[in-house]
């Protein structure tokens, strides 16, 4: 068990507007500790967004409490809070760079807000935007940048306040997935590197399952599952989490009417010919419809969707057979 | 054509006009600029809500905004003679033109402030930039080209008013367009003055917007 450097205790977030009230977060309670790359999952609407600024009182929650460094959040001054949020960097979906800076200046723009001369923080700015691999841009404009250029810039303005926390807010959504992975590469190596608690807040399981080691599934405002990311791969438990984790195969489940079942193999199980013996033991073939190997958090997963026999009885026994293998197997069958 | 004692005349109107419109710009927006600021930062979508000075500065702009310039230039003479001595020439035009501008300024400048970005204001308060600072660097900063759009609107705005203060004495080229050439009817002193006037705003809008756009960083 590691230190915990984020924790949240009941924490709510009502929003009152003419049209009545939202509870865009409810009753949260989380625990991230040092060194953490945790996800928070959800659908649009479900109140990562709004749980994410609760982390650094962008969004002053309605109820319950922030810690981080074991510092109580909402009972800091403005001003104890405006330096407590120097440790605590944010990146943005849209990147939110100064548009009228160039690329140095918005990198040198929190040591500024810090009360460095600007010598010295463009001084400073230059290692850090070494660090991203942007040097030869440092006089560029943003609009003269690409999408994962923008957000590296961002990421050295983070790191320019030598922040103990990372918070990002849908980073890597406005990416394709070639810039997405390496922005994410990047976070990691931030993570492993300089220590930075990293906390990643997503519609995608394939971020979740490509950098995070722990992940919150969050729906209607509540945290409905929590764990690893391998638990939350294998197995998810509730229907929303199961909704993220399968979405990525739903175009194959759409094809075939018939009964599917998802079967998940580690280490441990990729030393049995599993489809081969159950096709010798019932005498009925199966037929795969989708495989697929990942590395999560370190350790390789293969995931499958097989193809039910139509005769209900084997299909059945061969259900029986791959739960007791322990493969995580459950069946998958699309419902629109 | 024209009489020598004329051209000087038309000359030194040009000059006054010159004068007039600058400083009242100026002033206008020593005035204008901290009221847009505070109208864009106090309104509930600011970074600093405050519904009551917000309402107040609100009503208040309304009001002066709502008066019509030759109904305040009269109602002003008064505060003009307090404030410069008298209440006819350059100096006296220039006081119910700053007042007559700074809410009309402070408009343009509060509805620049609030095309900026949230999301750019919202990465400078995750960085625990208080609010002068975000102020400073961010609204104003981002909004530069808009509002520099701004003082070129203003600019030729002012000019057009400073004609009409012609009509109650002031000075400048609109003053002598209304009494050498309407009171008296003198087409050759009625046209020049109106065709340098037109040229002048054409001017400063042109070098106004091309400030502006060399200044502007969002295009690639």
């Amino acid at each position: 068990m590691g230190e915990p450097i984020i924790k949240l205790e009941n924490v709510s977030k009502t929003f009152s507007s003419l049209n009545g009230e939202v509870e865009a977060v409810r009753n949260i309670d989380l625990t991230i500790e040092k060194g953490d790359i945790f996800g928070i999952i959800g659908l649009s609407g479900a109140g990562k967004s709004t749980l994410v600024r609760c982390l650094n009182l962008l969004e002053r929650p309605t109820e319950g409490k922030v810690y981080v460094d074991g510092k109580d959040m909402m009972s800091l001054s403005n001003r104890e809070l405006a330096i407590e949020r120097r440790d605590i960097g944010m990146i943005f979906q849209h990147f939110n760079l100064l548009m009228q800076r160039n690329v140095l200046d918005n990198v040198a723009f929190p040591l500024e807000i810090a009360g460095e001369k600007r010598a010295a923080a463009r001084k400073k700015a230059e290692k850090y935007l070494h660090t991203v691999g942007l040097s030869e841009k440092a006089d560029a404009y943003p609009a003269q940048l690409s999408g994962g250029q923008k957000q590296r810039v961002a990421i050295a303005r983070v790191l320019a306040s030598d922040p103990k926390i990372l918070l990002c807010d849908e980073a890597t959504s406005a990416l394709d997935p070639q810039t997405t992975k390496s922005i994410l590469e990047l976070i990691k190596d931030i993570n492993r590197d300089l220590g930075i608690t990293v906390v990643i807040i997503t519609h995608e399981m394939s971020v979740v399952q490509e950098i995070c080691n722990k992940v919150a599934v969050l729906d209607h405002g509540s945290k409905v599952e929590e764990g690893t990311v391998e638990e939350l791969f294998r197995s998810p438990k509730t229907e929303e989490a199961k909704k993220l984790v399968f979405s990525e195969t739903a175009h194959i489940r759409r094809m075939h009417s018939d009964r599917q079942i998802r079967v998940i193999f580690d280490g441990k199980s990729a030393f049995e010919p599993i489809l081969g013996n159950i096709t010798l033991e019932l005498k009925t073939p199966v037929n795969i419809l989708y495989a697929n190997t990942q590395t999560i958090n370190g350790n390789a997963q293969g995931e499958m969707i097989l193809q039910l026999p139509p005769n209900k009885e084997i299909a059945d026994k061969m259900v029986e057979y791959f739960k007791e293998k322990n493969l995580g197997a459950e069946e998958v069958n699309y419902v629109d | 054509m024209w009489t020598e004692q004329e051209l000087l005349m038309i000359l030194q109107g040009l000059w006054e006009t010159i004068i007039i419109v600058f400083v009242s710009t100026f002033f206008g927006y020593i005035l204008g600029l901290p009221l847009g600021v505070l109208l864009a930062v106090s309104d509930s979508d600011g970074i600093k809500p405050h519904p009551l000075l917000y309402k107040v500065l609100d009503v208040i702009t309304n009001i002066l905004r709502s008066v019509p310039f030759i109904i305040l230039l009269v109602v002003l003479i008064p505060f003009t003679r307090a404030i410069v001595g008298k209440s006819y020439g350059t100096a006296a035009t220039i006081v119910p033109l700053v007042i007559a501008a700074a809410p009309f300024i402070g408009r343009m400048v509060e509805s620049s402030i609030k095309e900026v970005d949230h999301g750019v204001i919202e990465a400078a308060q995750s960085m625990g930039a208080s609010t002068f600072k975000i102020i400073w660097n961010v609204l104003l900063a981002e909004a530069r080209t808009s509002l520099l759009v701004g003082v070129t609107i203003a600019f030729g705005t002012i000019l057009g008013y400073s004609a009409m203060a012609g009509a109650v004495g002031g000075g400048g080229l609109g003053s002598i367009a209304i009494r050498y050439g309407y009171n008296r009817w003198q087409p050759h002193i009625l046209w020049p003055s109106v065709i340098i006037l037109v040229l002048l705003v054409q001017f400063f809008q042109i070098l106004g917007m091309k400030i502006s756009k060399d200044l502007d960083r969002r295009r690639t």
